[in-house]
């Protein structure tokens, strides 16, 4: 197990190096002219130009940049945006933000994905279990694009349910609406997954021994069925986390949530260099850990995997 | 060339064996397997029962029916089967796949799927009270604490995520409330009584840590764990080595007599049963064919399916012969043939096996019967 | 196997003879996976309403005339937001543009921003898949590692990194960009399930017979891995042609992707979402038409992998 983990982190190093290079390249690289970029509209004098070539080793190699940047980065300094604040900041403003946003989705995702995806496969061919995969297909299909300004419009605008946006400083009541448009997709995948799951292992021999044994219809369900059948539900909360990250970019945009996925796309749309590698730095160790950690839990919850 | 028989020049000599199994077995003088042994009219004592009738079995099927709804129609699984079984006595249930017998052992259980299994009729009278009309939770309270089961495939019949001892205690645990720590005991306890080394040591280790055999006495342990009244083994080695299929047989043989238990054994191996079953009960096409107590039916089977399975069976005193096997495939439930379901493979069939189905009928002596056409006289006879 | 399951899976599961006349004798008749699985297919409803779907997509974006005669571009405010008339049956938008022939003519965008991503992606996840999987070695851990970066970065947000690097010195990006941001980072799942693919079949008995024959690895990959590899392969290129679809409006609705005067359901989108207070009519038909189509092509490819996985049945 040791060897194993060792070895994922060793992996992991090798993404996070390849994930930040690319961006970093993406964002910097061909720049025409970054300390211009840099400086906005503002003229730049000689002595200033010479001072921000020395600061950001602009004379260096490429890759040589990338590592200065990359020791600023484990040193926990972000750098600044183009307009001067640090990213430090920006980050403590905007993840926590997100964060909730996420773990919100990912709440109702788990609840009524499980939740509902259970009793759709226990009642298979139920009306319960052909309404339920019908809403899931839809809402697989449905890009968020659409749900978003949708479901503000009907339970913001018209029905006034939820607040319309979130604002500066959104209230957990202000993030259900966004959470659950965000979450939408993964309800969906994760109800329909629950369903096969459950549906499988119903039929399972150990549950037939587990119902000869005289256990409680409750019980052989609650223990032996659900147990068997989050597993694989499991590894999907680690495939989820992109979707949702990919998602709070749109969600955050028409909700008007100042977390992760705004300031990303500003960032992105204002070219500025130093905010979006900071980010998307921070967003592939979460993705990186996250799914270290699902692996390893696939471990714990089935003993059958062994890792080495 | 198909009507002619393929079994003709190795059954004459079956029904005299070159040495009797059991001293005496032939000696109709003696108090020996064609009368009630003590075993047979013994009351069911330790059976916590309503109301205790004398003469009553244990648990007593009558006329079980059941029926599997699929897409090409209803299936026949189960078409009226009985029979019967007493504390401290083992009764074999021999049938092919798919003639019914695990589907009658289900039945018993209360552990079928409905749908798209249906009881039609029947009964199953465990101590006088029949299990397929009482409460849903009088039934599950017989499940597994009064009669348990024993399954086929260990591997998949235990959950592969729990460890064996905590599958074991469940049980107890869950119905019987008691603690943790106890039922952790319990688990070693039932654990060394299937004979598991180093029970306290393997307690907490899954059932993929286990060799096949070890497994199955996994299995049994936790059948045992309610100490029932009656044990189902469906099939229990058929998934086994042949020496340690043995041990498994020798296990179960040893425990149903300590524990006093009625133990019902299904197999399509008639090699199997020969040592440890007081009686046999064949199954076709989901009915009883033939039964009789052991050293009878080995010696004498009544029912030509009955034959052609024990010509089927590799034997030592036969060496030298060709095996056989019955020609043809057991009959599809949906489609079960008119008449007797045995006949389109029956080298003995006449236009009335066509036409009526047999019933079973006793043949002499007490607790023997057939269901053919002909006395097994007229069968011995056409063969000579 | 219990006489249970041997009563309920194999003497009476028995699918239905595609022969009539068969009697039960024949059940057992054996049929080739593909055959079977087309047997299945044309038996699936959800398999003929994703067709249709995908078809009548396919031919608004061939000859979206067919649909509307409208000129999606003679917009005018004086029709701001007017109610349906003649053949504008969704109405008019906040510039007057006829929304049901914008509709029809953004098809073509979705349909070929689809079509050549999952083309790219495809080529290029089998090439990868196949290489990694069959070679092994230092090449499949170089390629996975490429794998696990491509798909460390959520795709969307890769996707806007690098239309916007790509697309810097222009007035936005064409199709063409569109198409090169998608097949760079959208060919991951496809490769992994060739790589997965092959690496199962490698071992199977008949490939090593091929090898000891003295087959070369482009003939065994070519002749008997990838006939045996494709089900799956297939299946995930047409769920990944909704997402390509889905990902193209996303783009165009955050005016990353493609920009007016482009007609694509993601711009008009965006463009009634911002005007949703007055009027929101003219979301209606965009956001319905690139539903369906995303939703079109998850369901074909959820009905061809029912039809290809027995496990399920």
């Amino acid at each position: 197990m040791a060897r194993y983990i060792i070895r994922r982190l060793l992996q992991m190093v090798v993404t996070f190096i390849g994930a930040t290079f690319v961006v970093y390249a993406l964002m910097f690289a061909n720049q025409n002219d970054p300390i211009q970029a840099l400086a906005g509209d503002r003229p730049v004098s000689d002595n200033v130009r010479q001072v921000l070539t020395e600061q950001y080793h602009l004379n260096d190699p490429f890759v040589v940049q990338y590592g200065y940047y990359m020791r600023g980065l484990l040193t926990g300094d972000f750098g600044k945006t183009l307009t001067g604040r640090p990213i430090g900041d920006v980050m403590s403003d905007a993840w926590p933000n997100t964060i909730k946003l996420a773990l919100l989705a990912l709440f109702f995702a788990t609840l009524f994905g499980i939740g509902a995806g259970l009793v759709a496969g226990l009642r298979r061919g139920s009306a319960f279990d052909n309404t339920t995969l019908a809403l899931t297909l839809v809402v697989v299909g449905l890009p968020i694009i659409v749900l978003a300004p949708i479901a503000q419009l009907v339970f913001g605008v018209k029905l006034g349910w939820f607040p319309t946006t979130a604002g500066a400083r959104p209230s957990l009541y202000g993030l259900i609406l966004p959470a659950l448009v965000l979450g939408a997709a993964s309800t969906a995948t994760m109800l329909r997954l629950t369903r096969a799951s459950v549906a499988e292992n119903v039929r399972a021999d150990y549950v037939r021994t587990a119902r000869a044994k005289g256990l409680s219809a409750r019980r052989v369900v609650a223990v032996h069925v659900l147990r068997n059948s989050m597993i694989p539900v499991i590894t999907l909360i680690g495939v989820d986390l992109g979707t949702l990250m990919a998602g709070a970019i749109i969600t955050e945009g028409v909700f008007n949530i100042p977390g992760v996925g705004s300031k990303l796309l500003l960032g992105i749309q204002t070219e500025d260099g130093p905010l979006v590698v900071g980010f998307v730095s921070v967003l592939v160790v979460v993705f990186l850990v996250t799914n270290l950690l699902v692996d390893l839990l696939y471990a714990v919850l089935d003993p059958r995997i062994r890792y080495e | 060339m198909t009507y002619s028989n393929p079994y003709q020049q190795q059954w004459p000599n079956q029904p005299a064996p070159a040495a009797p199994v059991v001293a005496g077995w032939d000696d109709p003088n003696r108090g020996g397997w064609d009368t009630p042994t003590a075993a047979w009219s013994t009351p069911p004592s330790r059976a916590r029962v309503n109301q205790p009738r004398s003469g009553e079995h244990l648990l007593d099927v009558r006329d079980l029916r059941v029926e599997f709804g699929t897409r090409d129609g209803v299936a026949h699984v189960v078409n009226g089967v009985s029979f019967h079984v007493d504390p401290g006595e083992t009764l074999a249930i021999l049938g092919e796949s798919g003639s019914g017998k695990s589907v009658t052992a289900q039945a018993v259980m209360g552990i079928l799927d409905t749908p798209p299994a249906v009881v039609r009729s029947g009964q199953v009278l465990f101590g006088g009270e029949d299990l397929l009309t009482v409460s849903a939770d009088r039934r599950r309270q017989v499940r597994g604490q009064e009669i348990a089961m024993v399954f086929q495939d260990a591997l998949s019949a235990l959950n592969p995520v729990f460890p064996v001892g905590w599958q074991i205690s469940e049980a107890l645990r869950s119905r019987r409330g008691i603690n943790k720590a106890d039922a952790r005991r319990r688990a070693i306890e039932l654990m060394d009584m299937v004979q598991i080394p180093a029970a306290a040591e393997r307690v907490d280790d899954y059932p993929h840590q286990f060799s096949g055999g070890m497994r199955q006495r996994v299995m049994i342990a936790m059948a045992l764990a309610m100490r029932p009244k009656v044990l189902i083994a469906d099939e229990p080695t058929t998934a086994l080595d042949v020496t340690v299929q043995a041990q498994i047989m020798d296990l179960l043989a040893t425990l149903r007599a300590e524990l006093e238990m009625a133990l019902i054994l299904i197999t399509h191996d008639l090699g199997v049963v020969a040592d440890v079953a007081d009686r046999i009960t064949v199954m076709y096409a989901g009915r009883v064919v033939e039964h009789a107590d052991v050293h009878t039916l080995y010696a004498q089977p009544a029912h030509p399916y009955t034959r052609g399975l024990l010509a089927s069976v590799p034997r030592l005193d036969h060496r030298g012969h060709g095996l056989h096997s019955i020609s043809g495939t057991p009959p599809n439930p949906a489609a079960i043939p008119d008449g007797c379901a045995f006949h389109p493979r029956c080298p003995w069939a006449q236009q009335v096996c066509r036409m009526t189905a047999p019933t079973l009928v006793r043949i002499g002596r007490l607790d023997r019967a057939s269901a053919c056409h002909f006395p097994p006289e007229a069968l011995d006879a056409r063969l000579a | 196997m219990s006489d249970l399951e041997m009563a309920a899976t194999s003497e009476l599961g028995v699918r239905p003879s595609a022969d009539p006349s068969a009697g039960p004798a024949s059940t057992a008749r054996t049929r080739s996976l593909t055959a079977d699985a087309w047997y299945d297919l044309r038996r699936n409803w959800i398999f003929w309403v994703a067709s249709a779907l995908v078809v009548l997509v396919v031919l608004m974006a061939v000859a979206p005339g067919l649909f509307s005669s409208a000129d999606p571009t003679a917009c005018t405010t004086r029709r701001q937001f007017a109610g349906p008339s003649g053949g504008a049956i969704f109405g008019y938008d906040f510039q007057g543009c006829d929304v049901f022939s914008r509709t029809v003519h953004g098809a073509r965008a979705s349909v070929l921003v689809g079509v050549f991503a999952v083309l790219m992606t495809g080529v290029i996840g089998l090439v990868f898949g196949m290489l990694a999987g069959y070679f092994g070695g230092w090449l499949d851990a170089v390629l996975s590692r490429v794998v696990d970066v491509v798909l460390g970065i959520p795709l969307l947000l890769a996707a806007i990194v690098l239309s916007k690097r790509l697309s810097a010195d222009q007035q936005g990006s064409g199709i063409a960009t569109v198409v090169i941001v998608l097949g760079i980072l959208g060919w991951t799942t496809a490769a992994r399930v060739m790589r997965s693919s092959v690496i199962a079949a490698r071992s199977q008995d008949y490939v090593a017979a091929a090898r000891m024959l003295g087959a070369g690895p482009l003939r065994i990959m070519w002749r008997h891995i990838l006939p045996n590899a494709l089900a799956p392969f297939i299946v995930v290129l047409t769920i990944a042609l909704g997402t390509f679809i889905a990902t193209e409006a996303t783009l165009s609705f955050l005016n990353i992707g493609l920009r007016p005067p482009a007609i694509s359901w993601g711009i008009d989108i965006a463009t009634a979402g911002k005007h949703v207070r007055e009027s929101a009519t003219p979301l209606v038909a965009p956001s319905v038409f690139l539903t369906l189509t995303v939703l079109a092509f998850i369901m074909l490819g959820d009905a061809i992998r029912d039809a290809f996985d027995p496990k399920l049945r």
